[in-house]
């Protein structure tokens, strides 16, 4: 076994961990919220079709790699700006501000 | 990779799990994602000044086309539409993770075009790694598109069955598995990953449709949990920790959001694949002792509202069906203005999604602090003089705590019923998705009030107001 291999899973397995200590912290309150967010943080996926679709190997790279970076970016772009309307929208009571300072 | 990149990349994944630490409370939860946004785009541009990047014209249409549908997708969306939205967004991340994957293959081996592969001289740990990632990155895609379309009604959202299924889902799964062994020992054949993906794709629909609409928040989880696991074998793909992290974060988020919905219904992840809940709304012969309910108007309604204490609001999704819940908040505001104090109670299956019902609230400006989770206000319904159920019927139905025979029986309920007055407020005797009668329509502390909700809610502000 690689030594790279071994890191990557040291990697998962340790984020795993960081994964269910922070995500059982998301109250149901912001349940779907954390839904898109994390969605959208799983758009990362765009750095790998960047680099297919522009490493130049070839059209049948550059052309999936292209398809991937639409797909990607409205993951990425979609799901941020979604998870921030709904942010905004959460206030307390008593007064008109909204959450984000 | 430089040391330049690779402190982005670290930087990145700071930024993502900085970004979810702050969704713990709603007062830095908008903070937390624009962190998360920023880490994003850290990563985006570190990766574009990598010297690999060769050429930018594809990159940047790429970039262009995808960033205006993000754009028109989250600025146009309804607030009930999110679960497609949100499965939909789960199917690209699913497609672009299988695609990277898939074009990775196409480097490896060594020849630019398809049709002539020269040899099978990828790796067999990598091509384990492409097989897994593009295998789950289709299945995502494909199921949850399927998914959306059943939320949206473009498809049917009953469960559609058929004989051997779980059998023939399984022998899908061991035939692309399968293939997927081959290409490990043997990278060459150029259409057998292309076979892997059809099996995948077949797969995405027949494992989706004999789930049912009222199941869906299950799913729209589990392809959460996909769409990450996908983006973190595609990480192991091309070496790339960042995508292992932040995948695996997402995997995990999933995950345990499934569990919680799988919780809340009493049910079992298998359950709910494979039972194909809903799919006959046989009418319970039990109902056909013909009991009696009592009718009131809303101008009894509005009596008891006026002169109570305490008030509990059970919204349930026919309130967004219904798009009552700003005329709602108008009348809470009312009883608050009263002296009254009201409150609202949310079971975890309120919406269509994980904490949908909350967004629709939030929406109609409820303070969030007026919501509150089910563990939080059960205690709390026998010293209050008033439930108000709108919309709601199997998350209150106390059959499910003592009724053997009855589908939801276990299911952990809104205790409603325990309230002084309970006012249910609803379109007709229909039952739930569950299929079950509801035992709380014929308690004798029991208002029904019949008719659309919106109409129902309108006509009691407006007696309310005088």
């Amino acid at each position: 076994m690689s030594e790279t291999l071994m890191v990557s899973i040291y990697v998962f397995v340790l984020a795993t961990f960081v994964g269910v200590e922070v995500i059982s912290k998301v109250p149901p309150l912001l349940h779907t919220p954390l839904m898109s967010g994390s969605n959208a943080i799983s758009g990362i996926t765009l750095v790998g079709s960047l680099i297919a679709a522009g490493a130049g190997e070839g059209s049948v790279s550059v052309i999936l790699g292209t398809i991937a970076v639409v797909f990607a970016t409205i993951n990425v772009v979609g799901g941020f700006l979604v998870t921030d309307r709904m942010l905004k929208m959460f206030k307390k009571s008593g007064g008109p501000r909204g959450t984000a300072s | 990779m430089t040391a330049g990149i690779a402190i982005a990349y670290l930087v990145a994944a700071v930024c993502f799990i900085l970004g979810l630490k702050m969704l713990s409370s709603a007062q830095t939860a908008r903070r937390g994602n624009l962190y998360a946004a920023f880490g994003m785009l850290l990563a985006v541009v570190g990766t574009l000044v990598d010297q690999r990047i060769l050429g930018f014209a594809y990159i940047i249409s790429g970039l262009v086309i995808g960033g205006f549908a993000g754009v028109v997708l989250a600025t146009k969306v309804q607030m009930t539409a999110m679960p497609q939205m949100v499965g939909l967004l789960n199917g690209f991340g699913g497609a672009a993770s299988a695609l990277v994957a898939y074009a990775e293959y196409i480097r490896l081996s060594g020849d630019p075009s398809p049709t002539v592969f020269l040899a099978g001289n990828v790796d067999a740990v990598v091509m384990v790694t492409i097989v897994l990632s593009v295998l789950i990155g289709t299945v995502t895609f494909v199921g949850s598109v399927v998914a959306a379309a059943k939320l949206q009604g473009i498809m049917r959202s009953a469960p559609v069955l058929y004989p051997m299924q779980k059998q023939i889902n399984a022998l899908l799964l061991f035939a692309a598995l399968a293939l997927g062994g081959w290409l490990v020992y043997d990278a060459s054949v150029w259409y057998v990953p292309l076979v892997v993906i059809g099996l995948a794709a077949v797969l995405g629909v027949t494992s989706v449709i004999p789930i049912g609409g009222a199941d869906m928040p299950v799913i729209i989880s589990l392809m959460n949990s996909y769409s990450g696991l996908a983006g973190a074998t595609t990480g192991f793909v091309l070496n790339n920790n960042v995508l292992i992290i932040s995948g695996t974060l997402v995997g995990t988020s999933g995950l345990i959001l499934t569990d919680i919905m799988c919780r809340a219904m009493n049910r079992s992840l298998a359950n709910v694949l494979f039972a194909g809940v809903g799919a006959d709304y046989s009418p319970d012969e039990a109902r056909a002792e013909q009991r009696t309910v009592i009718r009131y108007t809303p101008e009894d309604v509005a009596y008891m509202l006026e002169h109570a204490q305490s008030v509990i609001i059970v919204p349930g999704y026919g309130l967004a069906v219904a798009q009552a819940q700003h005329v709602l908040q108008e009348l809470a505001t009312i009883l608050i203005a009263r002296g009254a104090s009201v409150r609202y109670a949310i079971h975890p299956v309120a919406g269509r999604m994980p904490g949908h019902m909350n967004v629709l609230l939030a929406e109609a400006n409820v303070p969030y602090d007026l919501l509150l989770e089910m563990d939080q206000i059960n205690d709390d319904f026998q010293n209050t003089d008033v439930a108000l159920i709108i919309g709601a019927n199997d998350v209150v139905n106390p059959s499910a705590r003592y009724k053997k025979s009855s589908p939801l029986f276990g299911m952990p309920i809104l205790n409603a019923d325990r309230a002084r007055t309970v006012i249910v407020c609803k379109r007709s005797l229909n039952p739930g998705f569950a299929g079950e009668d509801n035992e709380l329509f014929y308690l004798k502390n029991t208002m029904m009030v019949f008719g659309d909700a919106k109409a129902t809610l309108m006509n009691l502000v407006g007696i309310m107001k005088k």
